[in-house]
Order: structure tokens, then sequence, then C-alpha cells
């Protein structure tokens, strides 16, 4: 009978029956198929018979035993390693030979649970000190990160003909061009939607005019440098970190550098050139766009086009412009930094790629928010 | 041959996470043999090699190349001691954003003042010397595992380095590829006079192309035999050796 024709024929059960021989000991008779799926029933209620007659011999008879593979050797193992009296042992009866021989390539005694210490467990305050340990050493390898990314760039303006221009103007086109469509959508829907929310109650005054102020000075000293700069991190900052994370991951970044190619140069200055080249434009772009939005609101509300223009000129400054386009290269260093950050610490692994991406958006945003905050901050005490 | 040591590996120690895998080793590579390192999986071979090429920091211990100092040196100092070496990493690791052709390109258009027609002619007669000119135009992700590891060692090959470095070159390929690649190997030696300093645990290969080799072992956290391979097959006191060398099973070396 082949092993696919006894799983066909036998039923896929296994059975305990328990019982006292007359030399004294506890009997366990096992029966049936035993195998992964069939002994879930028997194994633990046989390891209670074995713990419980802890004083008396007990025998395993396995005569009635049809099938018994890794899984059921596993079960018998588990019982026969028990720790028990010398007078006191598990025997295993009956089994067949082709069983038996399985079940003889395993020592129950040296299979028994280690006696160790349990793990350790850490108390909550170490916890909080080795988490702050770990936020510290983030910190000062951003920091690093910094110096060494300056001084690759110095090196770039001394020496603009080692910069590999044909990796720059690529990655401007997919940090820059590509990103078009994606950032007139949000911030057209953003122009848009700021107009509308506040038309509706400033219609109540008679302000709906006003509404071009509070558009265009939003979109061009916040929302337009803040919401590109949160796009572009999720877009660019990402891509940027999978991509080095996975020429990390095929030892590409090594490669480089035994032939003297220093990574960060290589691969990050360019990106860096590239974001700073592209995301002020994007921002110009972005800023227009916006306005544009909040116009279309406008016009529904039954305001000209040229009057809502006419009142952004008046009161919109174009240092409110320069002061949101000021930010934009911070917020490029700091979106194609980070992304080239994380990509360069990836650990091995499958899932390695996707993590360092992660913690490229979310390292990124909260440094945009921070930053913009200083920002925020420094205008306020120069008065622009 | 007479000895002319190439590298000198002196007291290295490696380890990492506090776990010492090698202590103080020592040995030498002659200028133009085919060193070979050997040992089980997960014995410290692509370690020590990671070592070798500088890529790994040492817990103790210095390697020369060529009288210089690996270890020590920085900048300038340490860029020398790169364009002597090359490196074929395990998994080919070619740039899979450009050609073959880019790829062997890449290192010339660095380091050299050449033009661009030179500078394709020279990468095209590497990739003669594996086999690939005909695929200089294609991705790397377009060939086979054993094209890709050829095409690395063609890039490797770029600015004619002194000693290359092969981190596991027949692994994972059929029998035949991996012979072309030990003849590659031979061959390379032979009209270069190129050293090789190859890590590996293919016996056939071993046998093949190696004039010399190491074998290390994690338990004694360092070398466990030096020398030809067909004599430590038949002469080694060390009984796993014997083994290793006969492709026996293995009984618990002692």
């Amino acid at each position: 009978m082949t092993a696919l024709d006894s799983a066909v024929a036998a039923p896929a059960i296994a059975t305990l029956a328990v019982a006292n021989a007359t030399d004294g000991s506890r009997e366990l008779r096992l029966a049936g198929r035993l195998d992964a799926y069939s002994i879930a029933g028997v194994w633990w209620q046989a390891r209670a018979e074995v713990q419980r007659m802890r004083d008396r011999r007990i025998v395993i008879d396995a005569t009635a035993v049809d099938y018994c593979d890794g899984g059921g050797v596993a079960m018998l193992v588990d019982l026969l390693r028990q720790e028990r009296p010398p007078t006191a042992p598990v025997v295993v009866r009956g089994l067949k030979r082709e069983f038996q021989t399985l079940l003889d390539q395993f020592d129950p005694a040296s299979l028994r649970a280690p006696a160790g210490a349990p793990p350790e467990r850490l108390r909550s305050v170490e916890e909080i000190g080795r988490a702050a340990l770990i936020v510290e050493r983030d910190i000062v390898t951003q920091i690093a990160f910094i110096g060494e990314t300056s001084s690759a760039i110095w090196y770039a303006i001394r020496n603009p003909h080692r910069v590999r221009w044909k990796d720059v103007w690529y990655t401007c086109e997919q940090v820059g061009v590509n990103a078009l469509p994606i950032v007139a959508l949000i911030s057209f829907l953003l122009g848009l939607i700021i107009a509308f929310q506040s038309a509706v109650p400033m219609r109540q005054y008679g302000a709906e005019l006003f509404v071009a102020d509070l558009v265009g000075l939003s979109i061009l000293r916040e929302l337009g440098p803040l919401m590109t700069a949160i796009l572009l991190a999720g877009r660019s900052g990402a891509a940027f970190a999978a991509e080095i994370g996975t020429m990390k991951v095929n030892e590409e970044l090594n490669a480089l550098t035994t032939m003297g190619l220093d990574p960060v140069r290589f691969l990050v200055v360019t990106r860096i050139i590239a974001a700073l080249l592209t995301v002020p434009l994007l921002t110009l772009f972005a800023d227009v766009i916006g306005i544009f939005g909040g116009a279309v609101t406008m016009v529904s509300f039954n305001i000209p086009i040229l009057a809502y223009l006419r009142e952004i000129d008046t009161l919109v400054d174009v240092k409110d412009l320069w002061a949101g386009l000021a930010k934009a290269p911070a917020f490029a260093i700091l979106i194609a930094g980070i992304g080239c950050l994380r990509g360069l610490q990836t650990q091995s692994g499958a899932s390695a790629v996707g993590i360092s991406a992660t913690r490229a958006v979310v390292s990124g945003i909260i440094l945009l928010v921070v930053v913009d905050g200083i920002y925020a901050f420094i205008y306020y005490l120069l008065d622009i | 041959m007479p000895a002319d040591p190439i590298i000198r590996v002196e007291n290295l120690s490696a380890g990492y996470d506090g776990a010492v895998i090698m202590r103080n080793v020592n040995f030498t590579v002659n200028r133009g043999e085919v060193f070979v390192i050997l040992g089980a999986s997960g014995g410290g071979k692509s370690t020590l090699l990671k070592h070798m090429i500088g890529l790994y920091q040492p817990l103790t211990g210095r390697v020369f190349i060529d009288g210089d100092d690996i270890v020590s040196a920085e900048g300038e100092a340490r860029y020398a001691i790169l364009k002597k070496i090359g490196v074929m990493y395990q998994s080919g690791a070619l740039f899979g954003s450009m050609t073959l052709l880019e790829n062997v390109r890449l290192a010339l258009e660095e380091y050299t003042a050449l033009d661009d027609d030179a500078m394709d002619l020279l990468a095209r007669t590497k990739l003669r010397l594996v086999g690939l000119d005909a695929f200089a135009g294609h991705m790397p992700a377009e060939l086979s595992g054993g094209m890709q590891k050829r095409a690395a060692i063609a890039r490797a090959m770029a600015l004619d380095p002194m000693i290359l470095f092969l981190d596991e070159p027949s692994a994972g390929l059929d029998p035949i590829t991996s012979a072309t690649l030990d003849e590659l190997i031979l061959r390379l030696a032979d009209s270069l006079h190129i050293t090789f300093v190859i890590v590996t645990h293919e016996l056939a290969s071993i046998y093949t192309v190696a004039d010399r080799v190491i074998m290390l072992d994690r338990r004694k956290q360092g070398i466990i035999a030096e020398g030809d391979p067909k004599v430590l097959r038949d002469t080694s006191d060390d009984p796993w050796v014997r083994q290793f060398f006969r492709r026996e099973a293995a009984v618990e070396p002692a």
C-alpha cells in the first residue's frame, strides 16, 4: 500500500485509550494515524496522563498505529522526554519497524526543554533609555551625514566637471517634470477649496473679495512651498531611499566603494543638486496653479477674475512670494538628503528597502514641518 | 615561482557585534598566483575578503596591498590602493540602471582623460575578454547569472588592476558555465599576469585553478590549513580538511 492509498483508506484520526496493565503500569494505547493533522487531540491528553502518573511506569502501546510521520514521532519524543524518576520510565512498545527507525533517530533526553533563566524583561525606565539612545544615535548620524554631504557638495561646486550631470538631468526629469501633474492637481484643488471654504462665511459680511488676499497670502507664503515639499517627500524622497536601498542590498554600493567612487558624491550629490534645481520651480508652479484654483471659485461667486487678480496685486507683495520661494531650497535639501540617508542606512533583507522608504517619508515630513516652523519664527522676528 | 608577496595580511582579527570570527590571521598572496580562500558556509570567507578590500574595518591587524596598508590608508592614498584591485561580488553587483558597456566604462570615465571613442573601445575589449562584447548594449537584468558574473569580471578589470578578488564566482552556476569561468580565470592569470584571490567552495574549480589555498574554520577562529589543494587532500593531518577535499559527509570535526 502506498502512502497515498493509506491516506485515502485509513480515517485520518488518532485515538488514545488509557488502561491499567496487570503488572501495575499504566498503558496508553495509541491507534490510527499519527500525523500533524490528527495528533492535536491525543497529544495533550497523553501528555497530561504522563505528567499525572509521575510514579508509575508508563507503557505507550503503539501496536495499532498504522501510520506515523514526523508529527507523530515528535509527539512520542515529547512523551519520552518528560522528566521522570528512574523507577517509573516511559517506554514505547509495538511500534512498527519503519516508524521505530524514525523514532530511533532522536534522543529524547537531549530534547528536554532547557531549564535556563527566563528571558530578561526590560523595565520601562530601561526601555525609555534605550529608545532615547536610538534617537540620539539617529540624530548624530544625521548631523554626520549633513557634514559629509556639505563637503561633497562643496567639492562639486569647486569641481563642476566631476559632477555626473547626465545623472543630474535624469533626476531632474524624475523629480521635476514627472511631478508636474500631481503638483498641479493638488495645488489647484488647494486653492479652490481654501477659496470656497472661506468665501461661504465671508459672503455673509459681503467680504468675498478679500478671499483673494487670503488665498494669495496663504498659497504664496505657506501652502505652495509646503505642499509641494510634502508631495515630493512622498514621491521622490521615498524613491531615492528605495533606489539607493536596492543598490545597497545588491552590493552595488560596495562595488562603488571598491572602485574608489564615493557613494555620497556619486549618488547623493547628484540627487541633491537635481532637487535644488527643481523644487523652487515646482513651488512657483504650485503658487500659480493654486491662485488659479482660487480664481475658479471666485468666478463662480460672481467676482470677475480681473477684480480677483487686482485685489491680490494690491495686498500681496512680491516679498510674500520670495518668503515662500526662499523655503524651497531648504526643503529640497531636506527631502533629497533624508531620502538618500535612509537609502544608505538600509539593512539587508527583503523588507529593508520598504522600511527605508517609509522612514524617508516619515522623517522627511517631520523635518519639513519643523523647518517650516523655524522659517515662520524667523520671518516673524524679521517682520517679513 | 620565487615567493614575491603582493598581499600580506598581518595579525588580522575580525568580528562584528562583539563576536570574534577570526583571530590573528596571517598569510601572504604571491604575485601572479591564483589564491583560493576555502571554508565551510558561514566560516568567514567573504568576511575575510571584505577586510582585504577595505570594506570592513578589522578589530586589529593590517592588510598590505603591494606594500601599502589598506586598513589605515585614507583619502588619496586609499584611492591609489583601490586602483590596484578589482572586485567581483557574489551577486555580480552590476549597476542596474546602466548597460554593460556603461558599467565597464564607469571607472574609465572617472579616472582617465580618454575621449569617448577610446573609452568605448577599451570597455568593449574588456567585454570581449569575457566573451560578452555582443551584449554591450544590454541591461544587466536581461542577462543570465553566469553572464552577469562575467560582466562583473570585465568591469573589475576596467582599469587593469594587479589583483582581482572574486567572491564565489561559481556559486549558483551549472557545471559548464562554472568550468567556462575557471578557464577564463586561468586565461587571464596567464595572459595578463593578474593575481587572483578567490572565495569559493566548489571543489572541482579549486583543483582546476588554485595554486595555493587557505582554509578557514570558525571554531578555530582562523586558518586550519594552507598549501596546494591536492597535497592537502592527500596528506593533511586534520581529518576535517581531508574530508572537505574528498567531499565526504560530515563527521563532527575535532
